[in-house]
């Protein structure tokens, strides 16, 4: 349960985050998930030996994080948490790859070793993409913007109510099981025959909420349709964030930015 | 003026698993009078109120709201002129901010977004709530909420306001904001509750309903002083008509 | 069994995106077709269920693990595939956002695998198929657990063929498969026992919700301890296997369960959730920023060769200073930033 409600404190945290104002979230919802789709698209399009050239990639969420005004801490800590799957995932690598593809310092390094590391930045790289984009955006931006690019309204909808519901009902069940927990001394009330009737009832109280609510929506006039308009307008703005950008992305997955500075300083040194 | 009258007419409901919840209720009521509905959990209180709205229909009798007998034809000017504020504000505020909940019914009566954007700063401003305009609903304070709601209601411009029970689970500031919020309205109340206190400060007319028929119909004061009537009924006299027990049993002992 | 972004390919990514897309398209046209504005809200608020029941835990017996609902196959039950669908892909898009389970590329991976499975493959091919018409516990509990583990069961299969189409892992087939199945194989008959006790439980408390789905109520069926004891008894195996993998490997049945697996799983109530849980936690006191796991790549460099690979000394060089450079620019920006809001 530590865990979950973890995760609830994270997502009521992000919300506050993306309740915030600064360049960032101003910018068109459209121009950023654009923006953060193309970003993840060029990092995973790497080959799987590929290290130096991802790592320009980091200069996004360092320009993005300050400017928006939201804590590369956090991030850095979300990171740190996850970063064992990552490892998990990847450490197959090195045992199944052991052909030595370049030495450094004399120590002979694999093939497995150099992509099981490349796993591991694509993986910071990518879950960084995720929360950064929903901290500077916010769910319902993001939401609106999916609407906009023609992802049915019946499914935004759903997103929508999905997310309004999530604070209400997980509070809900926090009681419910906070009441079991209190009532049954040491391990006998989480028991499934308990776990059944409880989740169970949760049910049948969700499933009367959807009628209450169902109720209100009617009493206000509702005829099966969602109105949410924000007057979205494509700035100069935005349409120069998002191009610039994209334009910054496709080139470094042509140009390996690390390696050219690297021959330079080289060179400069011999 | 005839527009706000609420009548009906040997209403009787009974649910598809037999409950008789209501048994031939007849009551109207007229423009700007402010009405009670009290009784004991199970007397039929939200039953009454969805049958206002049309959420449910009569199993017999009649609903008439303002000039039309309540039909499915009449259905949505019913809903337009009958706002009906629910017991749990999480409810009512399903959408992603404050504004666009306030907002829902009036894109619904088709208005145009101009005219949108001025009823919803209104209802706002009215429930002194503008500052939370742009928040989401999980936000928000109980008392908060409770406003919110009765926004979302406000900005159709409703004849009748429907209430189910508006004060629970509130703090005594939130709960007495919205009483004293209620009490500015001119609009024709009928407010469910347990909250007899809240009777007192605002409707001069009380309905008592007990197991599902109309028990008792009058005066506020007249009602709440009839203990044999209370008693019968499981109500209590609102705390504040009860003498202070304290300074009750000295005047016996003085006296 | 949450694909992660880091190890699929464009072009699997962008496959199963069309594929999902495709489905959410088709599932929205239908829904709405159905003209049930009453599954609007009901459809919002049980995905938020999912999410609420996920934070109860029941213990399995005779293992220490806990396990709790993964939710497709219920939701397949209570709103039948299309909706069910929807439902589903929304839940998996709030993980994607918010605690990034998966990512935003290999989103349409795991609709494909949690969504399309349970819904169009498990749920009208077999749990259907056994609870038709004349309902028992007995069947319901037989087709629901079913239902459940072939659902899970394609759909690790699925996380395998796009892990493995995406070259990026070295994982070969047969270990990964190996790995994978009998997992998903414990995780589909806690699932099956679980949507069976809530189902049933709903159906004696309030029978009306199973209305709109092809169940009715039960027609006689044998007394509920039987069935408890049926469950216990297929709770024992389950935790037999589970209890015999995780004393065999036991940060593989850790991670596999608790994140290859999303939300699936059973989790271990201690052990390595609660040590990463702190460990984020004392992080997040640290005062400053903190890139520092990349910055290792950067190793003393020095050596020779390989340029056919991107990582050279001289890649090692400039890409040292690539990170280097861009913390200070962030740090820079954030004083920039600060500066900015506190003028204002």
């Amino acid at each position: 349960m530590a865990e979950i409600a973890r995760s609830f404190h994270d997502l009521n945290y992000i919300d506050t985050l993306s309740c915030m104002d600064s360049p960032v979230h101003r910018i068109d919802p459209r121009a950023k998930l654009a923006t953060f789709l193309i970003f993840a698209v060029c990092v995973v399009s790497f080959g799987k030996y590929e290290v130096s050239a991802l790592l320009p990639y980091f200069f996004f969420p360092a320009v993005i994080i300050p400017l928006a005004r939201i804590p590369a801490r956090y991030f850095a800590g979300k990171i740190v948490f996850l970063l064992p799957f990552a490892v998990l995932i990847g450490i197959f690598n090195p045992l199944y790859d052991r052909e030595t593809l370049l030495s450094i310092a004399g120590l002979p390094v694999s093939g497995g070793m150099i992509s099981f590391v490349s796993i591991l930045i694509r993986f910071i790289l990518t879950i960084l993409a995720a929360l950064m984009l929903v901290a500077v955006t916010g769910f319902t931006g993001v939401c609106m913007a999916l609407e906009r690019f023609g992802v049915p309204k019946t499914f935004t909808t759903q997103l929508m109510m999905l997310y309004r519901y999530i604070f209400v009902l997980t509070s809900e069940g926090m009681r419910m099981a906070r009441a079991r927990d209190l009532r049954s001394v040491g391990r006998k009330g989480s028991g499934l025959k308990v776990y059944g009737s409880l989740i169970g009832y949760l049910l049948i109280r969700t499933w009367n909420r959807a009628q209450r609510i169902h109720m209100a929506m009617l009493s206000r006039g509702y005829r099966g349709d969602f109105f949410l308009r924000r007057p979205l307008r494509i700035t100069s703005a935005d349409i120069a964030f998002g191009l610039g950008w994209s334009a910054v992305f496709i080139t470094l997955r042509f140009i390996n930015l690390p390696r050219i500075a690297g021959q330079l300083i080289m060179g400069v040194l011999s | 003026m005839s527009h706000h009258i609420v009548e009906l007419k040997g209403l009787s409901h009974v649910y598809p698993d037999g409950t008789n919840a209501l048994d031939d209720i007849t009551l109207r009521i007229t423009h700007g009078e402010s009405v009670a509905i009290v009784g004991a959990n199970g007397a039929g209180k939200s039953t009454l109120l969805l049958h206002l709205n049309g959420y449910l229909w009569p199993t017999s009798g009649s609903v008439r709201i303002g000039d039309y007998p309540l039909t499915k034809e009449t259905l949505r000017e019913a809903r337009r002129t009958v706002g009906m504020i629910f017991q749990d504000p999480d409810d009512q505020l399903f959408m992603p901010t404050i504004f666009d909940d306030v907002a829902f019914g009036p894109f619904n009566l088709g208005l145009p977004r101009d005219e949108v954007e001025t009823r919803v700063q209104e209802a706002l401003v009215r429930m002194d709530i503008a500052h939370l305009r742009d928040k989401p609903p999980f936000k928000l304070s109980a008392g908060e909420k409770r406003r919110a709601a009765i926004a979302t209601v406000l900005s159709m411009a409703p004849d009748i306001l429907v209430l189910d029970e508006p004060t629970t689970g509130l703090d005594p500031l939130g709960r007495r904001q919205i009483i004293s919020i209620l009490k500015d309205f001119t609009h024709t109340r009928i407010i469910a509750t347990h909250d007899l206190d809240l009777v007192l400060d605002l409707c001069s007319r009380t309905i008592v309903l007990h197991r599902g028929t109309v028990r008792a119909d009058g005066r506020t004061l007249d009602i709440f002083r009839d203990d044999a009537l209370l008693a019968e009924c499981h109500l209590e006299q609102p705390l504040s008509m009860q003498g202070c027990p304290i300074c009750a049993g000295k005047m016996k002992h003085g006296g | 069994m949450h694909m992660a972004d880091a190890l699929i390919s464009p072009a699997v990514g962008g496959t199963m995106w069309a594929v999902s897309a495709a489905g959410i398209a088709y599932c929205s046209k239908k829904v709405k077709e159905e003209l049930d504005e009453r599954k609007v809200p009901l459809m919002g608020v049980l995905g938020a269920f999912v999410f609420a029941a996920q934070m109860i835990n029941f213990t399995i017996p005779a293992t220490g693990s806990s396990g709790h609902l993964g939710g497709g196959m219920l939701l397949a039950i209570l709103l039948g595939p299309h909706a069910a669908f929807l439902v589903i892909s929304s839940v998996l898009v709030v993980q994607a956002l918010f605690f990034a389970d998966g990512g935003l590329l290999a989103l349409g991976c795991n609709i494909f695998n949690l969504g399309f499975f349970p819904a169009f493959i498990a749920y009208p091919l077999i749990y259907r198929k056994i609870v038709r018409g004349n309902v028992s516990q007995g069947r319901l509990a037989l087709g629901a657990t079913l239902a459940a583990i072939v659902g899970l069961q394609l759909g690790a299969f699925g996380v395998v063929l796009e892990t493995l189409a995406s070259g990026i892992t070295e994982l070969p087939f047969s270990t990964f498969v190996a790995f994978m199945q009998p997992i998903h194989l414990a995780i589909g008959i806690v699932e099956g026992i679980v949507t069976t006790v809530v189902v049933s439980f709903v159906w004696k408390a309030n029978p009306q919700m199973l209305e709109g789905s092809p169940v009715k109520a039960p027609t006689g069926g044998f007394p509920v301890k039987t069935v408890a004891a049926g469950l216990l008894i297929a709770a024992v195996i389950t935790g037999g296997v589970v209890s015999w993998y995780a004393s065999g490997n036991p940060d593989g049945l850790e991670w596999s369960m608790a994140k290859v697996s999303g939300k699936e799983e059973l989790e271990s109530t201690y052990g390595i959730h609660s040590m990463l849980a702190s460990l984020q936690e004392k992080l997040a006191f640290l005062p400053d920023y903190s890139f520092k796991g990349t910055a290792e790549a950067s190793e003393e460099a020095e050596g020779d060769q390989s340029a056919r690979l991107g990582t050279s000394v001289s890649g090692i060089v400039g890409g040292a200073m690539v990170l280097i450079l861009a913390f200070v620019l962030g740090l820079a920006l954030k004083r920039f930033a600060t500066d900015a809001s506190s003028r204002a």
